[in-house]
């Protein structure tokens, strides 16, 4: 009798970033951040694999792809446990947090429909407040805070 | 604060604030001079308002400055659809200060970061409109000598009013107690409520409006619109109760006085207008003052 597979089998990277503790939720969106669906790298990821530490959670392999900081900061609005870890010739060179930007510019668009950056090429800028741990975005416009139940990103 | 905008409230720090009142103070006792002379100010009104316009023109041309502009977007290039900020780069060039009201929230903000001359924000959506804020300001300052340790009753609408949001967030740097009477559908945000509680400061939220009148310095009373209540029944329970009218000012403090941003509806009686605590007109020339002060200091005149 063949032996039956019981995990789903990701080749391990060569040379790039593995994305880990995304939780399950925010995946795809961080997919968007990132815009990896735009990469011509080999991109992989999983999605509501058991965590012991986070429940359930999200993995994104890019091969060949290493992020700046800025850049992987981004996430934290919606993954603000993730990990970021970085291959070269199958080891591990380099692991971290994400860190929550202070300005967040031009990804997010503001939820008021009256601002000015929904109507003109304007391109969109968020201060970060911090309330109570749930992350707000201030938009340097028109004044009024996005909220995470109400954040878009463009 | 020469050549600097002026967006919101808080782009003034509390000094900066009373030096505008101050110097409104000089141009209040000699509203004539002639220090505009050779300047050429903008006054862009992409929405139409009268009342705003009028009187930043006023203290243009009291100042002896060259008025440049247009009263609506039907008859300016934004109908051919041309951008806000190509609008506000041209006539950049054309002058040395830009006065602009615009229908969308931030719209000021962006202006100001494509213009190479200051702006003065006359009201962005319901965003902000700190010229509203300073003649306030100004007013409760004249008619009780000072801003600190006030009492003031916000009264009608405090939910969308961006001047009651302004005023409040700006008086919360004086030690103020805030007495705010609305309609449970039309309470002050707790966005708002937060920079009083931020400052250690206390509010009290009533529906009647009699509870506060004995109690305050300034009452300061708002319309309260139709088209904000979803359900037309619950306008039709509330419209009459925050109606000011003479004889509920018997047993008011000496001092205190009615403010009212204009135009009013029908939230004063006229018969109020006669009474000495009636204010808001006096309020409104007030604005003519605190604007001449704000160009000429922004201009770098004085």
């Amino acid at each position: 009798m063949e032996n039956k597979r019981t995990e789903l089998k990701v080749s391990a990277l060569e040379n790039g970033s593995v994305i880990d503790h995304i939780p399950a939720t925010s995946l795809f969106q961080a997919i968007r951040i990132l815009k990896l669906d735009e990469l011509d790298n080999q991109v992989y990821f999983g999605t509501n694999l058991r965590s012991d530490k986070f429940g359930s959670k999200g993995i994104i392999k890019i091969r060949d792809k290493y992020f700046k900081k800025e850049e992987i900061n981004k996430i934290a609005l919606v993954a603000p446990t993730a990990t970021i870890i970085e291959i070269k010739d199958y080891e591990v060179v380099k692991k971290g947090k994400v860190d929550t930007p202070k300005v967040v510019e031009n990804f997010v668009k503001c939820f008021n429909p009256k601002c000015i950056t929904n109507h003109q090429h304007v391109p969109t800028k968020f201060t970060v407040i911090n309330d109570g741990g749930a992350l707000k975005l201030r938009c340097r416009y028109c004044e009024k805070t996005t909220t995470q139940a109400t954040m878009e990103f463009k | 604060m020469k050549n600097r905008s002026l967006i919101s409230i808080n782009d003034y720090s509390k000094e900066e604030q009373l030096k505008i009142l101050d110097l409104a103070e000089g141009f209040e006792k000699n509203p004539r001079q002639n220090i505009l002379n050779n300047k050429v100010i903008a006054t862009l009104f992409f929405e139409p308002s009268t009342r705003t316009r009028l009187s930043f023109e006023s203290a243009i041309s009291q100042l002896g400055g060259k008025i440049i502009g247009f009263t609506d977007a039907a008859s300016s290039s934004v109908s051919k659809g041309e951008t806000l900020m190509d609008t506000i780069k041209t006539v950049a060039n054309y002058s040395d200060l830009i006065v602009m009201r615009h229908p969308l929230d931030g719209s000021s903000r962006w202006a100001s970061e494509v213009a190479d001359v200051p702006i003065i924000n006359a009201g962005d959506g319901a965003n902000q409109h700190p010229t509203q804020c300073l003649l306030d300001m100004y007013s409760i300052r004249k008619t009780q000598g000072s801003l600190d340790n006030i009492h003031i009753a916000f009264v009608g609408d405090l939910k969308y009013g961006r001047t009651v949001h302004s005023l409040v967030i700006a008086l919360s740097q004086f030690n103020t107690t805030f007495h705010l009477v609305s309609p449970d559908e039309l309470k002050l945000p707790s966005a708002v409520k937060k920079y009083i509680k931020d400052a250690g400061l206390n509010y009290h939220q009533y529906t009647d409006m009699n509870e506060v009148m004995d109690k305050v310095d300034i009452l300061y009373m708002t319309r309260i619109q139709k088209e904000r209540f979803a359900d037309p029944i619950e306008y039709e329970k509330v419209k009459n109760s925050y109606i000011l009218k003479n004889e509920m000012m018997e047993n008011t403090k000496e001092n205190m006085r009615v403010l009212h941003p204009l135009p009013r509806v029908n939230e004063i009686e006229e018969a109020v207008d006669q009474n000495p605590k009636a204010y808001y007109f006096q309020q409104a020339l007030n604005g003519v003052y605190v604007r001449e002060a704000l160009l000429a200091s922004t201009l770098g005149l004085i």
